[in-house]
């Protein structure tokens, strides 16, 4: 059992490794027919983008990896993906829904 | 991407739409019963006696009716929802049926191997109340010796098994000034959210305004504290916080909107828009052991009556924003009014609210009076031979 780590700020680079915490619970919710983010005391509404990106966070692929893996499937340049996708993950970092 | 708080403090109601139909969150109170006497309980002022408790069963029917229903959250209360000792059993169906759950305990009457049981049971998250972070002072306000340290000894286990925290610190003039010590404390025990929640005025809080309610130069000041602290701890602390509406300009959505995304059960089974509706005259409350959750919700009296935006008067019915707050909180408005369709007068459109503004003015600034703490009613429960 791990003592608790002295917390800090998760700052999203192209190197980083995102995963979701146990927690968080990224689902297809069949009655809305939307992905939900399920948080403590908070459900988030990703956009579709948002749900392709959440599924390739594996903790295994880098954010730059996961640009490219995105750059071929919706054929766009890859540094321009990455830099959004940055932005995106940046922001549910500080919202506590992805962590390294 | 929106965000829906699936818990009734600062739901914003207007990003909740693709949800119109079923709510997000379900508040159960397991029980009334508590070990803690905090003055400023949301639960009624008239308590339910744990002979009137539903059984295990009847709890895990409601856990598979809320999942069936839609419902994405539980949230896990009471009074205080370890008294109950079938907790494990309720935990475990509402895991199974796929229901985030959250425990929203004072800790007290916790263990580390029950915690540990629940998380292996599917228990997602655990919100701790703490009443301040200085210990004689919290055990003052919560009337238990030794609380506060049992509490920081919980959180320590919540974070020692890896699960989430969140640290709910009640806000009041009896611990205001203790706020960035309370921010310093959630930091320090591991929580990844704190909940600044300034009291709100009901039930037992309403009993005991003029010893809880800050002065409006002490609110602003944990205005500034907060969005100070926001910025330093960005990745690190969560915040939520819930401004007393005595000091608003507008009033806040009540439950994000009255029967729309948030559902309520009693520990007896009463099925209610909101923990505090039971104040309101002429509300037909169902029970969950006569009729379906999904029907209650759907065509129960008490969710139609308020529902929408049709029952408003004016100055609400013309108000562009009408959907975003809904007139305010129907208890308030009828406890302060006589009509629960009056607009709030947390609203600075209600007639009455410069007058209510300044009871909250005038009270914050004389001495406080003793709390009324949180009991049980003398009244003995019926017996039998």
């Amino acid at each position: 059992m791990a003592e608790p780590k002295t917390p800090s700020r998760l700052i999203v680079q192209a190197d980083s490794v995102i995963k979701l915490p146990r927690h968080i619970k990224l689902r297809h919710d069949a009655g809305r027919g939307i992905y939900l983010i399920l948080a403590p005391e908070r459900v988030f509404e990703p956009d579709d983008v948002s749900v392709e990106v959440l599924k390739l966070c594996d903790g295994e692929r880098s954010v730059a990896a996961i640009a490219q893996v995105l750059s071929e499937q919706f054929q766009a340049p890859a540094d321009v993906i990455l830099a959004d996708i940055i932005e995106m993950l940046q922001d549910l970092a500080d919202k506590g829904v992805v962590k390294s | 991407m929106t965000d829906v708080p699936t818990l009734p403090l600062e739901a914003d109601a207007s990003s909740s739409e693709s949800c119109a139909r079923a709510p997000v969150g379900l508040l159960a109170e397991l029980t009334h019963r508590c070990p803690l006497q905090c003055p400023y309980c949301s639960n009624p002022v008239e308590l339910e006696r744990s002979n009137t408790e539903l059984s295990t069963a009847d709890w895990q029917s409601v856990m598979r009716q809320a999942a069936e229903l839609g419902v994405l959250q539980i949230h896990l209360s009471g009074g205080e929802p370890t008294a109950r000792r079938d907790l494990e059993d309720i935990v475990k169906t509402a895991a199974e049926v796929g229901l985030y759950t959250n425990l929203i305990t004072a800790g007290v009457l916790l263990t580390k191997e029950r915690l540990a049981k629940l998380q292996e049971l599917g228990l997602d998250h655990v919100q701790l109340s703490i009443q301040d972070v200085d210990p004689a002072n919290a055990d003052r306000i919560a009337a238990y010796k030794g609380g506060s340290d049992k509490k920081r000894e919980v959180a320590r286990w919540v974070r020692e098994l890896d699960m989430p925290l969140t640290i709910n610190a009640p806000l009041h003039r009896q611990n205001i000034d203790n706020l960035p010590a309370i921010i310093d404390y959630s930091v320090e025990v591991g929580a990844g959210r704190l909940e600044v929640a300034h009291i709100q005025y009901y039930a037992w809080a309403l009993k005991n305004r003029a010893a809880l309610m800050p002065t409006r130069e002490a609110f602003m000041k944990t205005v500034e504290i907060v969005n100070e602290a926001k910025e330093r701890l960005k990745g690190i602390l969560v915040f939520d916080f819930v401004v007393p509406d005595y000091y608003a300009k507008y009033p806040k959505p009540c439950m994000g909107g009255w029967g729309k995304g948030l559902i309520n059960v009693t520990p007896s089974g009463r099925v209610l828009p909101c923990h505090a509706s039971e104040s309101l005259p002429g509300l037909e409350f169902d029970n969950v052991r006569d009729r379906p959750l999904a029907d209650i919700w759907l065509n129960g009296q008490a969710f139609e009556k308020f529902r929408g935006t049709d029952w408003m008067k004016e100055p609400c019915r013309s108000c562009p924003r009408k959907e975003i707050d809904f007139g305010g909180c129907r208890c308030q408005a009828y406890a302060l009014t006589g009509d629960a369709a009056n607009t709030d007068p947390a609203c600075s459109l209600s007639p009455l609210h410069k007058d209510w503004a300044k009871v909250a003015e005038e009270e914050s600034h004389k001495p406080a009076p003793e709390f009324t703490y949180r009991r049980m009613g003398k009244k003995e429960p019926a017996t039998t031979g």
